[in-house]
């Protein structure tokens, strides 16, 4: 059974999913960072594969990007990581990613090689519903889940198609604009939340502008199957590499702090 | 969407879902509004007697002589702001308020597209933000001036490259997140559909004059038109209504930069087909995908990617693509100057150098048309600098 499937199906309460960007800022510290996360308490972990050029990106993940790129960080490598990973550890992997990286390597093959390394579900920023087609047949016939997203300027139109896919879970664009913390959650983005669970029994995880256990404790109580922090974490990375020592405890304490 | 999205294979639309809307919305505005008389005669007005449409097509004797066939210039520098990006930035400007936008926001590389929009905003009352990769504002200060005086607000860009490339990033980046009264005005024939094919409806004003233009002049088509490609908005404007004269041979002009072995800005000479900036189209990239800086001495070819029609018509053979170094091109911008006096930008210098490379298996009456996309005085330091380093 998909760990991802497993995770939603025998949860008793709103799982928190952390981002962080694979790589960032080397291959052995993103290791490091990715057992802190699970042992601060993530229940599932997303993981960038770093793009040049991300688009749905706000500054604090474009710069871990680059610090990944800077250190060597490539799709390859990316597949080591994650192997590096399940060596230790049973948590539901999910790759947030650009088509271009995807298509590069050949649409099926990077399904089949995320599926090998232990990836459960995969999630493309730059990939709508018109597009996604062969991106779902090669997921599917790899066994991983593909991930559509839906934000509050979804026509009901295209969302009555995008719920038509077989999703691991709803990525719910919860505020307008790219990546990147935000004060307060956006109430039309609740209602969306609202609405989507009247309609569908598919997962639905807010993520965007997400940062700290208030705004979390807003979203679980909305109902979200899960929440996603993700800039606020990679910005605390940020902060905390001029201080290596501490580097690992100051993530687990921030994760904890979460909820 | 309800027209098909893609061009042959190129194309379609690869935007975060938040974008999804926006594109939906101006597709609707370009079948419904666009094609109505209204709205048409409304811009011929404005791109009459506000931009000064027609351009001239001008017949060049001295440079005719000295290269031995019959050389006319599609006069586009000779359009209000300087530049063919005009005839993009007032139509979708136009669409734009047409649609209740307030707010118009570009990216700009060489400036002439931030300069169009500037003023398309200006005389129409909209709101003009303009992303300019800083690389591109310390190369281009003439046009961040012009920009300024006509109340548009230049925003640097501080990530990447901090070129065009950059700067279109970051002008998604804010439509994403103010897409509800914005209207994002693409300057060239690239991003998500359906900029493609409306940029290229916009600039098909181009090839429709020339060949009413060179019909009144010869009595018959061309047999050569050349265009330089950055994105590739001012050569699909003058190919477009050629296509389909099988008899007229057409030269796209990439960026050669400092040659194709070492760095340069030619897409579809030296790049693979890829997505970037919400197209399926050729870009320079590495072996995973991601995007390679691209290097060109004119800061409106500086782009990694092109637009998804050209890739098209370069798979298909209709359309020739070469490329022509910096060194080319500034040498060529010099020789406009003495042989014509005309000021070609160094965008446009690219296709004056072609048009010299390929004069030579050229008989004297093999008409060839260049598009001279832009004026040069921008360009003016670039290459004083480059004349006082030869002496």
């Amino acid at each position: 059974m998909n760990r991802l499937k497993e995770a939603f199906e025998t949860r008793t309460k709103s799982l928190l999913m952390t981002f962080t960007v694979a790589g960032d800022p080397d291959f052995a510290t993103s290791l490091e960072i990715i057992k802190a996360l699970e042992n601060g308490g993530a229940d599932i972990i997303e993981l960038g594969l770093p793009f040049s050029d991300p688009v749905a990106d706000g500054p604090v993940i474009q710069q871990a990007d680059q610090r990944a790129l800077a250190s060597g960080m490539n799709t390859d490598r990316f597949f080591d990581l994650v192997r590096e990973v399940r060596k230790s550890s049973d948590i539901p992997l999910v790759v947030l990613t650009y088509t271009n990286l995807i298509l590069q390597r050949d649409i099926h093959t990077f399904y089949q090689d995320a599926a090998n390394a232990g990836i459960d579900a995969v999630v493309v920023a730059d990939l709508p519903y018109e597009e996604a087609g062969p991106y779902i047949t090669a997921a599917e016939t790899a066994g991983i889940a593909p991930v559509m997203m839906v934000s509050t300027t979804t026509s009901p139109e295209r969302l009555i198609k995008i719920l038509t896919v077989k999703s691991g879970f709803i990525y719910l664009v919860a505020a307008l604009g790219v990546t990147g913390m935000r004060q307060k959650t956006d109430p039309v983005a609740r209602k969306l939340l609202a609405d989507l669970k009247s309609r569908t029994d598919i997962p639905i995880a807010p993520g965007f502008g997400i940062s700290d256990r208030e705004q979390v404790r807003e979203w679980t109580e909305a109902g979200a199957d899960a929440v996603i922090v993700g800039s606020a974490l990679v910005r605390k990375i940020e902060d905390s590499l001029a201080r290596p020592d501490t580097l690992i405890s100051e993530i687990t304490a921030f994760v904890q702090s979460l909820r | 969407m309800q027209l098909n999205t893609r061009l042959g294979e190129y194309g379609g639309c690869f935007v975060p879902e938040t974008l999804m809307g926006a594109l939906e919305e101006l597709e609707d505005a370009f079948l419904k509004i666009f094609p109505g008389s209204a709205f048409q005669k409304e811009l011929r007005e404005f791109l009459t007697t506000y931009a000064g449409r027609e351009t001239p097509l001008t017949f060049c004797t001295n440079m005719s002589r000295d290269l031995g066939c019959r050389v006319y210039l599609k006069r586009e520098d000779l359009l209000h702001s300087g530049a063919h990006k005009m005839n993009n930035a007032l139509g979708q400007a136009l669409l734009a308020k047409h649609m209740g936008k307030k707010r118009l926001i570009a990216e700009t590389g060489a400036g002439q597209h931030g300069v169009a929009t500037a003023i398309a905003g200006a005389v129409l009352g909209l709101e003009v933000d303009v992303f300019m990769g800083e690389v591109d504002i310390a190369r281009q200060a003439l046009n961040v001036a012009r920009m300024n005086m006509m109340g548009a607000r230049v925003i640097p860009v501080t990530c990447g490259t901090r070129t065009l490339k950059d700067a279109m990033n970051e002008a998604l980046r804010d439509w994403v997140a103010r897409v509800l009264d914005t209207h994002y005005l693409i300057g060239t024939v690239a991003g998500p559909h359906p900029y493609p094919t409306l940029v290229r409806d916009l600039q098909r004003v181009i090839g429709d004059e020339t060949k009413k233009q060179i019909l009144a002049a010869e009595g018959r088509l061309p047999d050569v038109i050349i265009a330089c490609i950055g994105g590739g908005s001012n050569a699909i404007g003058i190919f477009h209504p050629f296509i389909e004269d099988k008899a007229v041979r057409m030269y796209g002009v990439e960026a050669g930069g400092e040659g194709l072995d070492r760095k340069h800005g030619a897409s579809l000479c030296g790049g693979r087909p890829g997505v970037l900036h919400g197209n399926y189209s050729y870009l320079l990239q590495d072996a995973y995908g991601q995007i390679i800086e691209s290097h060109s001495i004119s800061a409106g070819l500086d782009y990694p990617g092109v637009g998804p029609e050209h890739a098209m018509h370069k798979d298909s053979g209709r359309i020739e693509y070469t490329a022509i170094t910096d060194t080319e091109a500034l040498e060529a911008f010099l020789y406009l100057c003495r042989t014509e006096g005309i000021v070609p930008a160094l965008e446009s210098s690219h296709a004056v150098a072609f048009a010299r490379k390929l004069a030579p298996d050229l008989s004297e009456d093999t008409i060839i048309v260049i598009n001279l996309s832009g004026r040069g005085d921008k360009d003016v330091e670039t290459v004083r600098r480059y004349m006082e380093g030869k002496q």
